[in-house]
């Protein structure tokens, strides 16, 4: 765990970078700190592993004063990844992954198994290995900054603005893997950005700053979005701020409701007595194993309901699909709902705008 | 013109020469880069330092150099070592300026990176802002050691040796003697030139990564 305590940064001309700031980043988890240029996220970061040093206030690495342990060996137990990467240009890829390795004095074997092994986990074909920097593209490169980063596998990550610097549709690929990456290895990150939508999306928590190092926030971006604490907080989380919370709402966590459900075989005035409670004009059909068929308006059925008669729904949401997903198959089908299946297409019920209401509000 | 019959008695001459010239242009400038090398660190490290540095060795550079043999001659008399002393001095400013400009052009976020990587600053310089220093150093032992051939020549004038003997003492003293004058002129190019591309090679060849940027 990382714990700033009072913490404030004066520079040497005066300026306040970080004003009386207290937050634990807790084991295991990514906080992002984000907020306008000049907000001291940078700053804050860059105490941790003592690149700038606190002028009050102690920060603590697992208890440990930072201002108490030797620079080199606190920065060979932190990674460290920035926007420019400051990749060795002299030095092949797979002697920059091993740098720390070779600092802390890995023999040669353990090093090498590591490199192979890290050029895999990023994603790097094995073919870079004996590459220069300058011959990699830009998202290469930034892998490569990670694996060199993650090499003596550090419990903490330190990350500054890593995807910056390489296009949006890169980027997102990035933060997908970093993610996915993150969720095996279960680092303590410090994250800083300044971008909300990578804050909300990268973040277990978001630690919001404001110009001259005032922290004005610090929550998980559900409660940021569902609460913001002032007037700044609101501004900097911008427009859409429902959508953005709804797309961080996995499906599982509201309840579904079994809606207007028929099953083949059903009389016609079984149908019409199931569509007028749930007033609508349609209803799903659902076999007797539970998988979906389809839906069906009540007027266009014959005596009895036909598994074969049924529109099939164009889009469905799963359990692990965000609510945003759920609103966009609402907006977009006829019968505005989303319905909800298992992944063998068992019907679990449906999502209506009233019940993504209910969430938000 | 040439009096190549002249050349063929005398190639013993014009090889020690030759020879001569090459270690009055090795030791200056090896001398030079022992100095210079530490003073361009300080100077870096120590940016109140860096001006007073350069302003030295920049006004001694103005000196020329008949006036800084001249100037030797009652310290260490007409020698080998006033000249290398000299022309030490002369490869100062090149090789500081160089020294200072190599570490300059260190990225910013490759330092940044080596002192979060955990190196400690000894290491830093030695393991990842030498190495890369080493281009812009390299261009300027180049421009040290061609300026050194040239004025190995001058150092005649002191009876230091070199090629500069065949010009001065086995021509211009001998009625203008052509045979050594262009002799002598056309090595000294020529060691430049070899030398020149010698130290090209060695730059490649430290610097394997640079190749194709």
């Amino acid at each position: 765990m990382i714990s700033f305590d009072h913490v404030t940064k004066r520079f040497d001309d005066g300026t306040v970078g970080v004003a009386d700031l207290s937050l634990d980043v807790p084991e295991g988890q990514v906080v992002v700190l984000v907020g306008p240029s000049g907000c001291g996220k940078t700053t804050t970061m860059r105490m941790v592993n003592r690149m700038i040093e606190p002028t009050e206030g102690t920060i603590t690495v697992d208890g440990r004063d930072v201002m108490a342990t030797d620079p080199a060996e606190l920065r060979r137990r932190i990674g460290y990844v920035i926007q420019q990467i400051g990749l060795f240009p002299h030095r092949t890829i797979a002697e920059n992954i091993a740098t720390v390795p070779g600092l802390i004095g890995w023999d040669r074997a353990r090093t090498a198994e590591r490199v192979r092994e890290l050029i895999d986990t990023v994603g790097l074909p094995e073919g870079v290995a004996d590459r220069y920097p300058h011959q990699l593209s830009g998202g290469q490169r930034q892998r490569v900054g990670v694996a060199r980063a993650l090499a003596a596998d550090p419990p903490i990550m330190l990350m500054d603005e890593p995807f910056g610097a390489v296009d949006p549709i890169v980027r997102t690929r990035l933060q997908d893997e970093f993610l996915r990456l993150q969720a095996a290895v279960r680092k303590t990150i410090v994250f800083v950005t300044h971008d909300i939508d990578e804050a909300i999306r990268m973040g277990d928590r978001i630690a919001i700053f404001r110009e001259g190092g005032h922290l004005e926030q610090f929550d998980t971006p559900t409660a940021i979005l569902a609460e913001p604490a002032n007037d700044f907080v609101t501004d900097f989380l911008g427009a859409e701020r429902g959508l953005k919370r709804l797309a961080l709402i996995p499906v599982s966590d509201v309840k579904a409701d079994p809606g207007p459900l028929v099953r083949p075989g059903d009389p016609r005035d079984r149908v019409q007595q199931v569509a007028a409670t749930e007033g609508t004009d349609w209803v799903v059909v659902v076999d007797a194993d539970g998988r979906l068929c389809g839906w069906a308006y009540v007027d266009e059925l014959g005596e009895q309901v036909e598994a074969t008669g049924a529109r099939p729904f164009s889009l469905r949401v799963f359990a692990d699909d965000s609510l945003r997903k759920a609103l966009d198959s609402m907006v977009t089908s006829r019968t505005g709902v989303a319905v909800r299946v298992s992944g063998d297409d068992r019907y679990e019920g449906m999502l209506t705008q009233d019940i993504l209401t209910r969430e938000i509000v | 013109m040439i009096d190549w019959a002249w050349i063929g008695r005398h190639t013993d001459d014009i090889w020690s020469a030759t020879r001569e010239h090459l270690v009055l242009t090795a030791l200056p400038v090896l001398l030079g880069l022992i100095l210079a090398v530490p003073l361009g660190i300080l100077a870096t490290r120590t940016p109140r330092l860096a001006t007073p540095v350069l302003a030295v060795s920049g006004v001694l550079y103005t000196i020329p150099a008949l006036a800084m043999f001249v100037f030797m001659i009652p310290f260490t008399g007409l020698t080998v070592t006033s000249a290398v002393i000299a022309l030490t001095i002369y490869t100062l400013i090149v090789l500081v300026r160089a020294t200072i400009d190599g570490l300059a052009s260190v990225p910013r976020d490759v330092r940044e990176a080596a002192e979060a990587m955990g190196y400690r600053p000894a290491a830093r310089l030695l393991r990842v802002e030498l190495p890369l220093a080493l281009p812009v150093l390299i261009a300027g032992i180049r421009i040290a050691t061609v300026s050194t051939i040239g004025l190995v020549a001058i150092g005649v004038i002191i009876n230091v040796g070199g090629l500069g003997r065949l010009v001065y003492s086995l021509g211009f003293q001998r009625n203008f003697f052509m045979t050594p004058i262009w002799t002598g002129l056309a090595l000294i190019v020529a060691l430049s030139v070899v030398a020149d591309l010698a130290l090209i090679a060695v730059e490649r060849r430290l610097t394997p990564w640079s190749r194709g940027r």
